[in-house]
């Protein structure tokens, strides 16, 4: 697979891509770089896409069109048979920790040694407490995942997302329903996995507090749409109005027309 | 009226394409289990004998249960029967050959259906539901291959040698019943029951339960992976799962009978 010139450069680049669920558009022409070895944090309320984005960036579902390329593949135009090597080099942590029920903590992490290694029992155990080392879990190895708390959950998802040296870590929500100094924690953890490996890391969450902490870059999307991608001074700094209400916690105030809110009521109609 | 026509439509639409998809589901696990060496993904046989012991192993009970009761119960009748006749002697061919061909099969099939297609719709909606098979996706882990095709591949092998175990107790049970029934010996059942049976008759139960199996396994799989949101749509999914492979082995076991006897 040849490489993109600009790999050096940008880790991941999404170049207009748009994407359906159902008859809905939710991606509506998003283009988006991040830079190999930033932090990049994806933000936006409920509802945004970002989720969706994310979904897209994992190849775990196909654009309506657009490119996506991660590490100079264009994943929108490869099969699984050919995303397989390039799995090797993503890690992901899903938002609910999505450890698998049947098995204990430390067989889970290391599922994806087993998966892509030939490695012997002992050096893949070896390198599974290792990280479960790092995220501070190392008591939990022969636990199963439904004896653990929610924030331990998402450190083992960490631990299980690290634990083939990736160059890409996607989060999802990492901090999301944690206590603030867990959270906190868990922020601090991030920052020096990607100064320890050297790891492009991409964050998608809705915690301010957290992004400001640890981004070097924020995009903000709204209804699909990217409205700001900068450094976090700049993002911080915008005086978009939408910008500003998220992060003051302002309730949106979009403004209503009269006849078109009393057709929706009467009709079910949303369109104007 | 429009509005019926348009339903029946939909439903006959969505019918099709989810054919389609358990077809597509059955190539895959197939290609898996064949060529899952070749590309260095293997299978897992320990997967497979996992699910093996649950399908299997774990059901050898109830199914010995249930097929004593079918052969005993086919041997009350049979004699009942052939009484009016004078004929009670034929119970023997009679029972042997019902129940390899026909009870065993269909009775193994129903208990397994109930009974690990629920357990295994349930386990993998579950597991849609909360990201694992995203997550298995994204380590580079095919769902089909690591959880299809390990339950395709363990219901090829248990449902067959289960329906060997439902012969062997459904002949056993009608034994007793006709050792008391009629007086004769039991030794004498079994050898008049080993005279009755070919061959064929073994092999018609044998590719029937091996049908029985893929088609559980691939309905249970199917609607494990297509589950709706939350609690509820685990729930649903698994007595669609249920209800639509009991359907389906009984309208198997029709058209098979129909063509391997003629």
């Amino acid at each position: 697979m040849q490489a993109h010139r600009d790999t050096a450069e940008n880790a991941i680049e999404v170049e207009n891509l748009v994407t359906h669920y159902g008859d809905t558009m939710i991606l509506k022409g998003v283009s988006l770089n991040v830079r190999s070895g930033e932090i990049m944090v994806i933000m936006g309320g409920s509802g945004s896409g970002k989720s969706t984005l994310l979904r897209y960036l994992l190849a775990l579902n196909r654009p309506t069109s657009g490119r996506i390329r991660l590490l100079g593949h264009d994943i929108t135009r490869m099969d699984e048979l050919q995303m397989y090597p390039l799995r090797k080099e993503i890690g992901v942590a899903f938002q609910g920790g999505a450890l698998i029920r049947s098995m204990t903590v430390g067989e889970n992490v290391q599922l994806p040694l087993r998966e892509h290694t030939r490695l012997d029992d002992q050096t893949i155990e070896i390198m599974a407490r290792m990280k479960l080392e790092v995220v501070n879990l190392s008591h939990a190895e022969q636990m199963m995942p439904s004896e653990l708390s929610g924030g331990m959950l998402k450190r083992a998802a960490l631990a299980r997302a690290v634990v083939m040296d990736p160059r890409l870590l996607f989060l999802d929500e990492p901090s999301a329903g944690l206590d603030p100094v867990v959270a906190a924690e868990l922020d601090e953890l991030i920052l020096h996995l990607r100064d320890a490996m050297n790891m492009t890391v991409v964050v998608v969450t809705h915690e301010l507090e957290s992004a400001f902490k640890i981004a070097d870059r924020i995009t903000v999307l709204d209804k699909g749409e990217i409205l700001i991608s900068d450094r976090v001074e700049a993002v911080r700094n915008s005086d978009n109005a939408r910008l500003q209400d998220l992060f003051n916690r302002r309730p949106r105030n979009d403004v209503i027309d009269k006849d078109e809110y009393l057709k929706f009521l009467t009709t079910g109609d949303r369109t104007p | 009226m429009r509005m019926f026509i348009e339903r029946v439509g939909r439903a006959s639409v969505n019918g099709v394409i989810e054919f389609g998809y358990v077809v597509m589901l059955l190539v895959e696990s197939l290609k898996w289990i064949l060529l899952g060496y070749k590309r260095r993904q293997p299978v897992h046989l320990s997967a497979v004998a996992r699910e093996i012991v649950l399908i299997g192993v774990l059901a050898v009970p109830i199914v010995s249960v249930l097929s004593f009761a079918v052969g005993t119960m086919l041997a009350i009748q049979t004699i009942h029967t052939l009484k009016t006749f004078g004929q009670e002697g034929f119970v023997v061919d009679a029972v042997a050959l019902a129940v390899t061909r026909e009870f065993s099969p269909l009775i193994v099939g129903i208990l397994v259906a109930g009974r690990s297609g629920s357990a295994i719709t349930a386990r993998i909606g579950t597991m849609h539901e909360s990201q694992e098979i995203d997550a298995l996706r994204v380590i580079g882990i095919n769902p089909v291959r690591y959880l299809g095709a390990p339950v395709l591949l363990a219901m090829m092998i248990a449902v067959p040698c289960l329906a060997i175990l439902g012969d062997l107790m459904g002949i056993v049970g009608s034994g007793l019943y006709t050792s008391l029934e009629l007086g004769m010996s039991m030794d004498t059942y079994l050898e008049k029951t080993l005279n009755a049976l070919v061959w064929d008759d073994l092999r018609q139960g044998l590719i029937k339960s091996t049908v029985f199996g893929m088609i559980i396994a691939m309905i249970s799989v199917s609607n494990g992976f297509q589950v709706g949101s939350g609690a509820e749509g685990v729930g649903r999914s698994t007595t669609r799962s249920v209800v639509l492979a009991i359907s389906f082995i009984v309208l198997a076991d029709m058209i098979f009978t129909f063509y391997l006897t003629h």
